[in-house]
């Protein structure tokens, strides 16, 4: 291997893509090239650096400087004084202080203040089309020491560290795969659900395009644990870049001997496999995902029984998220009792978020359960954008739920946000300040769940479009007061017998927004105006057709 | 062994076709070949929103409109497009062009507003920019 003085990590995830950042690495390297540096100075694509707002950016290393937003114009300056005459371009770096940038190990301070980043460790560092930078960076260790482990000591070290389910419905991933360990068939399976459906969430996309191998470790793994010999990644047909670099990921583990036949000279083998979705959000919900896995229309399955038992093909299957399997490695290399020292009792380890909405910066984040999100908005968010007051947040994505301030300081783990009748849910926060109208908020999510209801059952079915049009109506100034009542008794109708989670949580924010903004309804619809002048109160009395029957 | 679901072969074939869909003909064919019957195949393209039975426009315009978009205007983003193009969602241009679709969230909400064209995407849009975008997508495709 060649050493080079000088390395230089472009991020190359697909919002910089977006910006224009091949073009940039190519002027780049060419630049290099006609100074004669070559030799010395290597430029290697990563994953993201760190919040997403800043542009193209790029991080020098020795040094660990950060410029951004990098435009094209500015790369002979940054050859020219930077990497041949040794002096830093000021005007172009990002300070590590002011939290513009989340990557690199050298801000111990600012990481230990508010981020851990255990899963991401390696995202924005290394080159995720390399193999050998991820097992430079004790890559497929975890995998080895598994190995020497017997499967039920491997299930028992994920049931000991307490790992929940990051998918949205936080159910413990040790007895998951005990279960299916159990189960006595030959055949089973192995999913990982990266659909990411739930609008206001990308966390997943992190890893995969950032450091796709952790998760396939976490995967192959997990298939040693419970007896698998065959996994499926189903991956939303959108992600392009992430299937391209998983799809790389596993043809190069394949030709290290780390996936496919007897894997590292034991007698374990192994495959996973890349399924693209189609454009469906319910594929996201387990069972519909299996189905459509089988070629089929993704509609949810009838529970008991559940994919431990009976799953793909009616084989035994473990289904877990993307970034509950990207813990697996850290549990098994420093073990059940490390894993326990991140976090709150009850709550262990870290959390992916990607932040959103009226604050100053955007991007995923990793911090360990347990902190505030009033930190993580306020802090880590640096606040509602232009200085204006927070109205609410969103947070799990529009299935999960409504917060407004005054519950700001709750702790995020599963136990303390359960006392406000919210969770991580789908680990998305997007915040609202105090120029959004609540109605409008309300209008889009029942929008939203309207279209992507499969349809197999009536209440979810009939129930979304009355919502729907409700809420639409009083946001055209059309709306009578008894509309809230009716909505509220539909809620309870689709929470208690709709027959799957979408039409169970389809009505959580809407309710939740009724009862916290009663004010705001009312006003829009006995004053048929929007206070915030955002809905247009063209409501005509003809258009009426009774919804309220429903 | 690596096994074609339905869906996968219902993609490969509509990726080959040019006006980017699932023919009748096309789908009775995969019918005989997969042995599914022609109900099941029929049921599942008109299940999933990328694929159409319906001929559409040598490039798929899909806008998204939820949450994180709504709140940065994709509302007057998807108002430009349809301006523009002189067609509604679901409708594909007279010159055979485009066909615009709203989508559900891309997971490209940090830059939002967003739209993809065929596999490309597009963050950040702002209202002035639509017309050369499309313009690009058009002239891309001719070379
Ligand atoms: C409508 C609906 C959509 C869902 N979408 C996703 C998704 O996109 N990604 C995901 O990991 N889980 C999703 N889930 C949760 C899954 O059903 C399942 O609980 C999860 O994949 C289990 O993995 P975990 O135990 O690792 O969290 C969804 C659930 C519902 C009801
Ligand atoms: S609740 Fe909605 S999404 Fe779930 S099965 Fe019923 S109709 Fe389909
Ligand atoms: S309906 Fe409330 S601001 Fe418009
Ligand atoms: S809400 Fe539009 S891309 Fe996520």
């Amino acid at each position: 291997m060649k050493i080079y003085r000088t390395h230089i990590l472009i991020a190359e995830d697909s919002k910089s893509i977006l910006e224009g950042a091949n073009e940039i690495k190519k002027v780049l390297v060419d630049e290099i090239h006609k100074k004669g540096l070559q030799n010395e100075i290597s430029v290697i694509p990563t994953g993201s650096l760190g919040f997403e707002d800043i542009g193209v950016a790029m991080a020098v290393y020795p040094e660990g400087i950060v410029y951004a937003p990098v435009k094209v114009e500015d790369v002979p300056e940054i050859v020219e004084e930077h990497l041949l005459k040794g002096r830093i371009v000021k005007r172009l770096v990002k300070s590590w202080e002011k939290g513009e940038v989340t990557v690199g190990v050298t801000r111990p301070e600012y990481i230990k203040g508010s981020q851990y980043r255990a899963i991401l460790r390696n995202v924005g560092l290394i080159n995720p089309e390399s193999i050998e930078e991820y097992i430079a960076k004790e890559g497929y260790v975890a995998l080895e020491k598994a190995l020497s482990m017997k499967p039920e000591e491997v299930v028992n070290q994920i049931k000991m560290s307490e790992l929940k389910g990051r998918g949205g419905a936080g159910f413990p991933t040790g007895l998951k795969w005990e279960f299916t360990a159990k189960a006595k068939d030959p055949e089973k399976y192995i999913i990982c659900n990266a659909d990411e459906g739930e609008p206001g969430t990308f966390k997943d996309r992190e890893i995969m395009e950032g450091d796709p191998h952790t998760l396939l470790e976490g995967m192959i793994i997990a298939g040693y644990a419970v007896g698998s010999g065959k996994a499926y990644i189903y991956i939303r047909g959108e992600y392009t870049l992430s299937i391209d670099r998983l799809e790389k990921a596993i043809s190069d583990a394949k030709n290290y001997g780390l996936l496919g036949k007897n894997i590292l000279g034991t007698d374990f083998s192994f495959d996973i496999e890349i399924k693209k979705g189609a454009g469906a959000y319910i594929c996201g919900e387990e069972t519909a995902l299996l189905d459509s896995i089988e070629g089929k229309r993704g509609e949810p399955r009838k529970k008991p029984p559940y994919p431990p038992t009976s799953g793909l093909w009616n084989k035994p299957t473990v289904i877990n998220n993307v970034e509950t399997l990207a813990n697996i490695p850290l549990i098994i290399i420093k073990g059940a009792e490390w894993y326990k020292s991140i976090g709150v009792p009850g709550t262990y380890g870290t959390k992916l978020f990607s932040l959103m909405g009226d604050i100053n910066w955007k991007g995923v984040i990793e911090i360990p359960f347990g902190i505030s999100l009033s930190k993580i908005v306020m802090d880590i968010a640096g606040g509602v954008a232009g200085n204006r007051k927070l109205k609410a947040v969103v947070l799990g994505g529009v299935s999960g739920s409504l917060i407004v301030p005054d519950e700001i300081d709750t702790p995020v783990d599963f136990n303390s946000l359960a006392h406000i009748e919210a969770g991580p849910g789908s680990g998305s926060i997007v915040v609202l300040d105090d120029t959004r109208c609540i109605v409008d908020v309300a209008k889009n999510i029942a929008y939203f769940f309207r279209h992507e209801s499969c349809g197999k059952c009536t209440p979810c079915r009939v129930g979304t479009e009355a919502m729907y049009k409700i809420v639409d109506k009083i946001c055209r100034g059309g709306g009578v007061e008894k509309d809230l009542d009716i909505l509220e008794k539909l809620s309870k109708d689709m929470q208690l017998t709709s027959f799957c989670g979408l039409g169970q949580a389809a009505p959580n924010i809407i309710v939740q927004s009724i009862k916290k903004f009663r004010e705001e309804w009312l006003t829009h619809i006995r004053e048929k105006k929007c206070p915030m002048n955002i809905c247009k109160m063209d409501w005509e009395e003809e258009q009426y057709e009774d919804v309220s029957e429903h | 062994m690596k096994q074609k679901s339905l869906i996968d072969v219902l993609h490969d074939t509509q990726e080959e076709e040019e006006k980017n869909y699932l023919s009748r003909n096309k789908m009775i064919e995969i019918a005989k070949t997969t042995k599914i019957s022609e109900t099941k195949v029929y049921g599942v393209s008109t299940f999933y929103t990328m694929f159409s039975v319906y001929p559409r426009g040598k490039h798929i315009i899909r806008v998204c409109r939820n949450l994180s978009c709504h709140l940065s205007d994709a509302e007057k983003i998807a108002e430009k497009l349809k301006e523009i193009l002189n067609v509604d969602f679901g409708e594909t241009t007279e010159d055979g062009e485009f066909t615009l679709e709203e989508s559900s969230c891309l997971g490209m909400c940090s830059v939002s507003p967003a739209m993809t064209i065929d596999d490309e995407p597009f963050g950040n849009l702002v209202v002035e920019n639509i017309s050369e975008i499309l313009l690009k997508v058009k002239e891309g495709s001719k070379k």
